[in-house]
């Protein structure tokens, strides 16, 4: 067994050999522009790129027609979002999304809310997932989009999907979702959940980074964007740019590989998550999970250990990469917002470590990690306050802190 | 982020983890942070009646690295001082010494405010006549 052990598989995924080796001609050799149509350079290289279309339509059962080259998911969901509120703000300015959505998806959101659109953002009950009577009740005359994402981020939970798209389809509203943490690592449809818009990354199933798609449906109904990318008019007008034909060729081989393995595959990432789940509740009290566990990623495990701090946690297992809703890893020195939107108090998200599970992680990495974790908060255990008061019987919700 | 040597060897190796009696009449408690905010630290010192010197230090802290550490220099650094030179010690000593990034000077604050909130308590104590009070921050219900 390796140190550092990688255990963040949601952040971004190790390339797999095999997405390296379909990709290397288009690296070297096979350098052609899918664009130039009149030498055998651009041929081979539009031949790769239709390819990986149906690679990737053949995962999430699109038509190749229906996929749009992107930068990543971050350049979809905007594409998606803003491509929407544009064409159709004759129609109406009204979007609805979630307040556990990732950033792509809320900050595009309060960028067009700037801009006059109006957007309502659903709360999430303590399990992370949504409430369709509240979705169906937001639901206006003027609303043009609803976006929900498929899996979140940070704490793996499943999104009612197919009961969102139907309620999409039923209201006459066009249906995005953020599918970036689902797509290859359960079964998506975008047919069976009547999805409309869906972003598709290539880092975070095993492909490489700084290449994404975007599905938009063609048929029942047609859907159509505003390009926010001008230029050459690539991708039928809707994202102009020069393909970047190594990485879409990476995206369309790591989508093969998912939709081949993936029954295998799920069975083993939830064989070793559960196997980590068992240990660590097991091992210790005081544990809490975050979002639900049956409507979870087979790959994804959220946790609080009561009393101890997220980063003095990763602190002490430096030879693990994971990470931490705790304020203090992040950027904005503010706790994880989607630990806080479960309504459970700030002390959990500061306490919170996210494991990631992936293709190459091994059982003996698995409990490598839980023996670390056990023991290293039971050691900050010992150095909390909290934990001594707590066993004294202390009820801290009562207590009078000096910084509230 | 990267950590200091110093703030690695304080988390590795704390010093002076642990609880004296806080009904002690000569032992000063002081608890400052809160759980939302992610850091508590608790700071106790136990002082000799006679000479005014701190005899003892011990602390706990729920925090990150650098709280851990703060709080651990600060008990390292009261021991062996008399009162009035550990109300001296400035939160920038601790930054200083620690080499605290800029994001987690509020760390070395928090020790400072648990050095002066542990002596405040000492000293209330001293006022109030043996063991009488109850130390700063305690639970309220």
């Amino acid at each position: 067994m390796k140190l550092p052990i990688y255990l963040d598989n949601h952040a971004t995924t190790p390339l797999d050999p095999r997405v390296l080796e379909a990709m290397m001609p288009y690296l070297t050799t096979q350098f052609g522009n899918a664009a130039s149509r009149n030498h055998s350079f651009g041929w081979a290289a539009e031949e790769a790129v239709e390819k990986a279309r149906k690679q990737i339509a053949d995962l999430i059962g699109a038509s190749p027609k229906e996929i749009v080259f992107t930068s990543g998911a971050t350049e979809s969901d905007n594409l998606a979002i803003k491509g929407v509120a544009e064409m159709y703000a004759e129609r109406g300015n009204h979007i609805i999304t979630v307040a556990t959505e990732h950033k792509a998806v809320l900050d595009t959101c309060k960028k067009l809310e700037k801009h006059g659109y109006r957007v309502t953002y659903l709360p999430v009950q303590p399990d992370g997932l949504i409430d369709l009577d509240m979705l169906r009740d937001a639901i206006t005359d003027k609303t043009i989009l609803i976006s929900v994402m498929y899996a979140n981020n940070e704490i793996g939970v499943l999104q009612p999907i197919a009961e969102i798209g139907k309620i999409a389809k039923e209201k006459g509203v066009l249906f995005h979702t953020d599918a970036v943490q689902a797509v290859g690592k359960v079964p998506v449809n975008v047919i069976r959940d009547n999805i409309d818009l869906m972003s598709i990354s290539a880092h975070k199933i095993y492909g490489p980074k700084g290449v994404g798609a975007l599905y938009v449906r063609r048929k029942n109904p047609r859907v159509q964007l505003t390009a926010q990318m001008d230029g050459g008019g690539h991708e039928r007008g809707m994202r102009s740019g020069t393909l970047n034909v190594p990485g879409i060729v990476g995206l369309g081989k790591a989508c093969e590989i998912c939709q081949q393995e993936m029954p295998e595959e799920m069975a083993r990432m939830a064989r070793l998550r559960d196997r980590l789940k068992d240990k660590l509740l097991g091992s210790l009290d005081e544990v809490y999970i975050n979002g639900s566990m049956e409507r979870r990623l087979p790959n994804n495990l959220n946790v609080s250990f009561a009393f101890v701090e997220g980063e003095s946690l990763l602190m002490g297992i430096n030879d693990i990469a994971v990470s931490s809703g705790s304020a203090c890893t992040s950027a904005t020195l503010e706790p994880s917002y989607v630990l806080k939107a479960l309504g459970k108090g700030d002390d959990l998200a500061h306490s919170s470590i996210r494991f990631g599970i992936g293709r190459f992680n091994t059982e003996e990495e698995i409990d490598y990690v839980g023996n670390r974790v056990v023991e290293v908060v039971n050691k900050l255990r010992e150095l909390s306050p909290l934990w001594e008061m707590h066993k004294e019987g202390v009820d801290l919700s009562k207590v009078e802190w000096t910084a509230p | 982020m990267a950590y200091s040597n110093k703030v690695l060897d304080h988390y590795n190796n704390p010093r002076n983890v642990g609880s004296l009696d806080k009904n002690d009449p000569n032992v000063g408690t002081g608890m400052v942070g809160a759980p939302e905010c992610g850091d508590v630290m608790k700071l106790q010192l136990k002082v000799n009646p006679v000479t005014g010197i701190i005899e003892d230090a011990k602390f706990k802290t729920f925090g990150c690295g650098s709280a851990i550490a703060s709080s651990s220099l600060a008990t390292e650094w009261v021991k062996g001082k008399t009162v009035e030179e550990a109300m001296a010690i400035k939160n920038t000593d601790i930054v200083n010494e620690l080499s605290l990034p800029p994001v987690k000077i509020h760390c070395s604050v928090l020790a400072e405010d648990a050095i002066k909130a542990a002596i405040a308590d000492y000293k209330k104590k001293q006022a109030n006549g043996a063991g009488a009070s109850r130390p700063v921050t305690e639970a309220v219900s």
